[in-house]
């Protein structure tokens, strides 16, 4: 129906309202905007399509309708009914779909590539088939790793590193018998040879992510974001579709530059995380126990709180991931409503690595209508804290530890954290002692400005709410 | 009025045009070289995966300034918007769960995974701008 130069036109539309979609996200305020111009190079392109190349008869028409009806009703029904404390399990498997689809699509290219104009079985070009395999071994890697990542983030599967002896053999084996069948592929066009790439592939998904701690998760999340773009890019050269290859370009480097962002917030270098076995659930000596003898903390109820926060002229919150699963955003912005009410200054401070995904933390505070403008980020807010007069810290741990600039021997040594030592006072919501997934105690917790409020952060806020009243 | 010009001058103008084709005739011989060398690699005329390349490479770079560009409070939704344009590898699945099944023998196959793709590209087409449309909807100003 439409002459090829103008369905390439149109791709290339599509792939520009792709890159505008992305450009709306540089502030809350045309965010939303963004997204529609996203919704619309969707359209466009998948019009393009079918207008191009209309389903053949009555039936195809009908198997297209069957399977956007399927699939659209998932997603819709999975969007509205999502946590955002679930949202990383949700973007990874996004990711793992990204990732199969791509499989399927290099598949269905090799089955019927006169579907897609790009040569008759067993005739197909050497390039074609190169980029194919390509796509089909990233889009394997993308769907297992990411189905790992689920079952890590969702708790199905444990948080801790599984390290298999010579890990570091097997991968380089499989990879290299990866290339192989990548060879072999080319010039045999064999159907049986694609199918041991995917399945060589799928392998190395599982392996690679099965080292890689719950405390590195943001980082594997982010990665395998880049991954699920590579693999569409690498369909894009097989079908020769400019949207798909824009498309690509633009999700594997946003993903490459989250995750150098997450390394970054870390202080973790991209080969050892990929390399794996740090980090595992809540580590650590539980209360009471540990070798060093240190002096007692200073415990404090919620009252002794409230009035602590009563007395301040400004408040610097510092929510932690430990905040979210407890679900205390909401008592947490009811409390800062009040004290705000008595003219005093609210602040949020959010580490880059708060949640369990980039940005995560400010989407759970968004949730529970907290502004987005009382919520900065770590380098904007860091000076602050020599001017507050309260810290509250709740949920975290190792991101408000001064260890981390002070001890060289530290596990955490160098990784950016937030200053709440140089508040006037320091108040800590926490279950208990414990120290956090680096496993590193907290010097703060011993300071003498420091009052521990001890017990779950949602029943802790609610009695400083009712403290406040 | 012509003739009175300098033949300094003109002999001035002579070598630099000298100059030049000779700059033109190397470049030519070099484009040549490239052109065969691209030729060598594709067998025959340049091969439009050139073209494709280029565009490809230019996008990495556009997606370098313009994620860099994202303010780190919208990351999330950053992400789950790249997840749902990804899915633009729904073109992919379009055209094979419309193919022709009389096409061939492996059509009937070719069009089974055409259909599998296309409705695990439904999921996150509609689940992800969905649910970034739902996470940008809840960040508000102060007030």
């Amino acid at each position: 129906m439409l002459n090829g130069n103008i369905a390439a036109l149109l791709y290339l539309i599509a792939g520009v309202l792709f890159i505008l979609a992305l450009r709306g996200l540089s502030s809350p305020e045309t965010a939303r905007q963004g997204n529609r111009f996203g919704v619309i190079g969707m359209a466009i392109a998948a019009a393009t399509t079918l207008l191009y190349q209309l389903p053949s008869g009555f039936s195809s028409f009908l198997w297209v309708v069957l399977a956007v009806g399927i699939g659209g009703s998932i997603g819709v029904w999975r969007a509205r009914t999502i946590q955002m404390t679930e949202m990383p399990q949700l973007v990874a498997l996004f990711h793992a779909l990204v990732g199969l689809a791509a499989v399927f699509v290099a598949g269905s290219a090799l089955y019927g590539p006169q579907a897609f104009g790009i040569g008759v079985p067993n005739n197909i070009h050497g390039s074609t088939l190169f980029e194919m395999s390509l796509g089909a071994a990233i889009g394997a890697i993308t769907f297992t790793g990411s189905v790992i990542a689920f079952l890590k983030l969702d708790g199905r599967m444990t948080g801790n590193p599984i390290l298999l002896p010579n890990r570091h053999a097997i991968n380089i084996g499989l990879a290299i018998l990866l290339a192989v069948f990548i060879f072999a592929f080319i010039p045999t066009e064999a159907h049986f040879v694609f199918w041991l790439i995917v399945l060589v592939s799928f392998a190395l998904g599982v392996l690679l992510i099965i080292p890689i701690g719950g405390a590195d998760m943001p980082v594997v999340i982010s990665m395998l974001n880049s991954y699920s773009g590579w693999a569409a890019a690498a369909v894009g050269f097989t079908l020769a579709n400019l949207a798909l290859i824009i498309t690509g370009a633009l999700v594997g480097s946003s993903g490459a530059i989250l995750s150098y962002v997450m390394c970054k917030g870390m202080n973790r270098s991209f080969i050892s995380v990929i390399l794996g076995g740090f980090g595992g659930e809540i580590a650590g000596p539980p209360p009471g126990e540990g070798d060093v003898e240190r002096p007692p903390v200073k415990q404090g109820s919620a009252e002794e709180a409230a009035k602590i926060l009563l007395a301040a002229k400004k408040v610097i919150v510092v929510p932690g991931y430990g905040m979210a699963v407890a679900q205390a955003q909401h008592a947490l912005r009811e409390m800062a409503d009040i004290l705000k009410s008595k003219g005093i200054d609210v602040k949020y401070a959010i580490h880059p690595v708060a949640g369990r995904m980039p940005g995560h933390m400010n989407v759970l505070l968004a949730e529970a209508n907290v502004p987005y403008d009382e919520v900065f980020e770590l380098e904007e807010i860091n000076p602050e804290f020599t001017s507050a007069d309260v810290a509250f810290v709740i949920g975290a741990n190792d991101v408000t530890n001064p260890a981390a600039k002070t001890d060289s021997s530290s596990p955490i040594y160098g990784m950016p954290i937030l200053d709440v030592e140089n508040a006037k006072d320091v108040l800590f919501v926490k279950r208990g002692l414990g120290s956090g997934y680096a496993g590193v105690e907290n010097e703060l917790f011993f300071r003498n400005n420091t009052t521990m409020l001890f017990g779950d952060a949602k029943k802790m806020v609610d009695s400083i709410v009712k403290a406040l009243g | 009025m012509a003739t009175e010009v300098d033949p300094q001058l003109l002999e001035k103008i002579r070598a630099a045009a000298q100059a030049a084709r000779q700059a033109a005739d190397t470049a030519q011989l070099y484009a040549e070289q490239v052109a065969a060398g691209a030729a060598a690699a594709s067998g025959g005329a340049i091969d439009p995966f050139i073209f494709r390349l280029a565009i490809f490479a230019l996008a990495v770079i556009v997606g370098y300034y313009v994620v860099w560009a994202v303010t780190p409070s919208l990351h999330t939704p950053l992400m789950s918007v790249t997840n749902a344009i990804s899915s633009v590898i729904v073109v992919g699945a379009l055209l094979s769960a419309g193919i022709d099944s009389s096409l061939g023998e492996n059509s009937g196959t070719a069009r089974f995974f055409g259909f599998l793709a296309l409705t695990l590209a439904s999921v996150n087409i509609f689940g992800g701008f969905l649910v970034t449309e739902r996470m940008l909807s809840m960040f508000k100003k102060k007030g």
